[in-house]
């Protein structure tokens, strides 16, 4: 078995709900972490996210100035010069399939659907941890691999081209935010 | 200790595509335990959590008291985008957060009113009262109710009120499949 030391791990929470973000606070300090670092919007948050260099980002979707989704974005940039590899949790109270498609898209690792739970978060992050997924890189997509399936014959128009049988075998992000319970 | 070196990044390039791997940046963090030794992070946090509870009813207190006010504005001035999201925000906070404060079917009413304001066609049009009914609905749950209220009536005052919603965002958008189909689709909550 696995035990996470979150006293060497450090956090940027960011959302604008002052109640969420104390909610989110108590749990990661209960779990163990001391660096746990708040922003109450996306702005402030990529300020941190260089300044501090967080290990993984938490992050509601809807905030002022620029939400979650943008936030994602503006991290997950090759050729910045902070790390745009750090894990992003994205937890909101947005709770349809697509949402969790664009978050995806955006280059969000994990996606967690509130109402929080001690549980649904402390999975999310041991999964981080544990089980990093490799970057793709293509013309307009940079992120975790977006492929949780093994399904290598898959032949439609979104397959990838020019390479072997990738074999990633980890349950789907919308399975996931289902049974995050 | 998130970051490894530029030289310890692999990149495999494809026709379309690069594969990007790196040791695990995270991986000085996990130690392996035996069985014996594992403490119980989830329930540690569970008990911080439940020892907040206390100023759970306040907090919804004051998203409630926002929630009221942007209604308030709306009505004043109409939905310009500012109130109309302002509305939105109120309602979408109390949706991710009354469950985890014991308040469970407001979080329900909320997310059919986010419903409404996301999917109506025009808001102008929907009828004054589905929204006050919505908001009078978390108000009172709010401030009448004692918290954990799935088993009483406002649980099934929060089905009726989504069902009324539904059958008016199905009817408005008869003609716009694309809204249908997310209306129509499940969430992905957490069931409680």
């Amino acid at each position: 078995m696995f035990r996470i030391d979150f006293n060497k791990l450090r956090f940027l929470v960011c959302d604008d709900n002052p109640h969420m973000r104390r909610i989110l606070r108590t749990l990661l300090h209960s779990f163990g972490a001391r660096e746990v670092y708040e922003a109450e919007d996306g702005a402030t948050a990529l300020e941190m996210y260089s300044h501090y260099v967080p290990d993984i980002v938490i992050t509601d979707w809807a905030m002022p100035i620029f939400d979650g989704l943008e936030l994602a974005q503006m991290i997950r940039q090759p050729e910045s010069k902070g790390n745009p590899y750090a894990p992003i949790i994205m937890l909101t109270g947005h709770s349809e399939k697509r949402r969790v498609t664009v978050a995806r898209d955006a280059g969000v690792t994990e996606f967690l659907a509130k109402p929080i739970s001690a549980k649904g978060l402390y999975q999310r992050i041991l999964n981080v941890v544990a089980n990093p997924r490799p970057f793709i890189k293509t013309k307009t997509y940079f992120g975790p691999d977006r492929r949780r399936n093994t399904n290598s014959a898959y032949m439609g128009p979104e397959r990838r081209v020019g390479e072997k049988h990738e074999v990633l075998q980890q349950p789907s992000l919308i399975d996931k935010a289902r049974s995050s319970i | 200790m998130a970051k490894n070196s530029a030289k310890d990044i692999e990149v495999e390039a494809f026709a379309t595509h690069q594969i990007i791997t790196q040791p695990n940046p995270l991986r000085k963090v996990l130690r392996r335990v035996e069985e014996k030794d594992m403490d119980d992070p989830v329930g540690r946090a569970e008990q911080a959590l439940a020892s907040l509870s206390g100023e759970f009813k306040d907090w919804m207190t004051i998203e409630v008291q926002r929630l009221s006010a942007a209604w308030t504005a709306v009505e004043k001035d109409g939905f310009t985008k500012i109130l109309r999201d302002e509305l939105f925000h109120a309602a979408h906070d109390i949706k991710g957060d009354a469950a985890t404060f014991g308040f469970p079917s407001a979080a329900g009413i909320a997310e059919s009113l986010c419903r409404v304001i996301e999917h109506a066609p025009d808001l102008e049009k929907v009828p004054a009262e589905l929204f006050t009914h919505h908001i009078n609905a978390i108000l009172a749950i709010v401030h009448e109710n004692t918290r954990l209220d799935r088993i009483s009536v406002s649980a099934e005052l929060s089905r009726r009120l989504r069902k009324i919603a539904d059958d008016y965002l199905a009817h408005v958008n008869r003609d716009r499949p694309e809204h249908l189909e997310v209306i129509l689709a499940p969430s992905i909550a957490p069931v409680e």
